[in-house]
């Protein structure tokens, strides 16, 4: 594949690095990334990964666009309100960059569904805000060797990680277990500063692109903390627990099961 | 000994500027196999001075750098470096 007069200026920034050149161009044209969540992660997350040309990027999420998302949510925007948020997403990547194809999905992702809508793609990115789902994408993953970029946010606070299947870590290594509901904070304490989704979503967005283009380090046996406030990165070690349920060398999780709601949605 | 290399592609880039310049020549080089050398014609000053050295940074090496006329250059880069 040639690229056009108007793809070596768009992506002009990417060729001339080192790291990326034509070569990593046309891996990041040709990549797939599937997002969970369109949310305050997956907007950012997939804005850079649209601009930056990533072919197909999938997106699940079965919300619509609500005015209090506006305030962090910054690929949604005024006039989309009551609209579906893949929708809403779909049309800002697209007009963005037109290399791009958003496959949009407004559903739930369940134990039943998401193997099959993962399948196809390169590397799946968890922007969810709840922890059921955070533990089904990890699972999913696990099982099907697909390398995950997790991301986190809560007030003035963002946790990164890289989850390279059969590599690193997973979820589960470092924490085996959902907490119980009444341990995550409420919907009345779960405040978040809108930047900071923009700070974890492009971390994530470099993760996956460190991935397609197969240079640098990724965050993979490491979970990387954003503390806003104090305005420090902590990077803390996880490493591979040899008897973690679902990807240690005797897995007792060996099938997806509903990792059930009883928590506030953040 | 200059004219005793053998150019295994031309490119020519009069007209553009940065980073036009060097996105062209870079792709050139990524097309090259290691060993073969890239012939570029430009006439850009600010490219003339930088491409050089861009390309010494990536790894490859600049054979010649040469005004020709009142207006044009001639680089010449080997590729070193996949």
């Amino acid at each position: 594949m040639e690229f056009t007069e108007d793809q070596l200026q768009r992506y002009s920034r990417h060729i001339i690095l080192p790291e990326v050149g034509g070569k990593g161009q046309k891996k990041i044209l040709g990549a797939k990334v599937f997002i969970v969540g369109a949310g305050g992660l997956g907007c950012p997350v997939g804005y850079y990964l649209a601009a930056a040309g990533v072919g197909t990027i999938g997106m699940i999420d079965n919300d619509v666009v609500e005015l209090s998302n506006l305030q962090r949510q910054i690929a949604h925007n005024t006039s989309r309100i009551g609209v579906p948020k893949v929708e809403s997403v779909k049309t800002t990547f697209e007009s963005l960059n037109p290399d791009v194809k958003v496959i949009a999905l407004k559903e739930k992702i369940t134990k039943d569904n998401i193997k099959d809508l993962i399948r196809d793609y390169d590397v799946v990115v968890d922007g969810s805000d709840n922890f059921p789902t955070r533990y089904l994408v990890n699972d999913a993953c696990v099982m099907m060797r697909k390398p995950l970029v997790s991301g986190a946010i809560l007030k003035f606070e963002g946790q990164v990680t890289t989850i390279l299947p059969g590599e690193g870590h997973c979820y589960r290594c470092l924490f085996e277990e959902m907490p119980p509901a009444g341990l995550v904070p409420s919907c009345q304490e779960a405040g978040v500063i809108g930047a900071i989704p923009g700070v974890v979503g492009s971390l994530q967005a470099i993760e996956v692109f460190k991935l397609i283009l197969g240079k640098g380090e990724t965050l993979k046996n490491t979970l990387l903390i954003y503390d806003a406030l104090r305005t420090t990165f902590r990077r803390v070690k996880v490493p591979k627990n040899p008897d973690c349920p679902v990807c240690g060398d005797k897995p007792t999780i060996t099938e997806l099961r509903d990792y059930d709601a009883g928590y506030c949605r953040i | 000994m200059e004219e005793d290399v053998r150019v295994d592609k031309k490119i020519n880039i009069k007209g553009l500027v940065c980073p036009y310049t060097f996105v062209k020549s870079k792709l050139a080089v990524e097309d090259l196999e290691v060993g073969q050398v890239l012939e570029i014609l430009l006439d850009s000053e600010e490219a003339a001075r930088n491409i050089p050295k861009s390309m010494e940074d990536h790894g490859q090496k600049v054979l010649r750098l040469e005004k020709i006329n009142e207006t044009d250059w001639i680089i010449q880069v080997r590729k070193d470096k996949e």
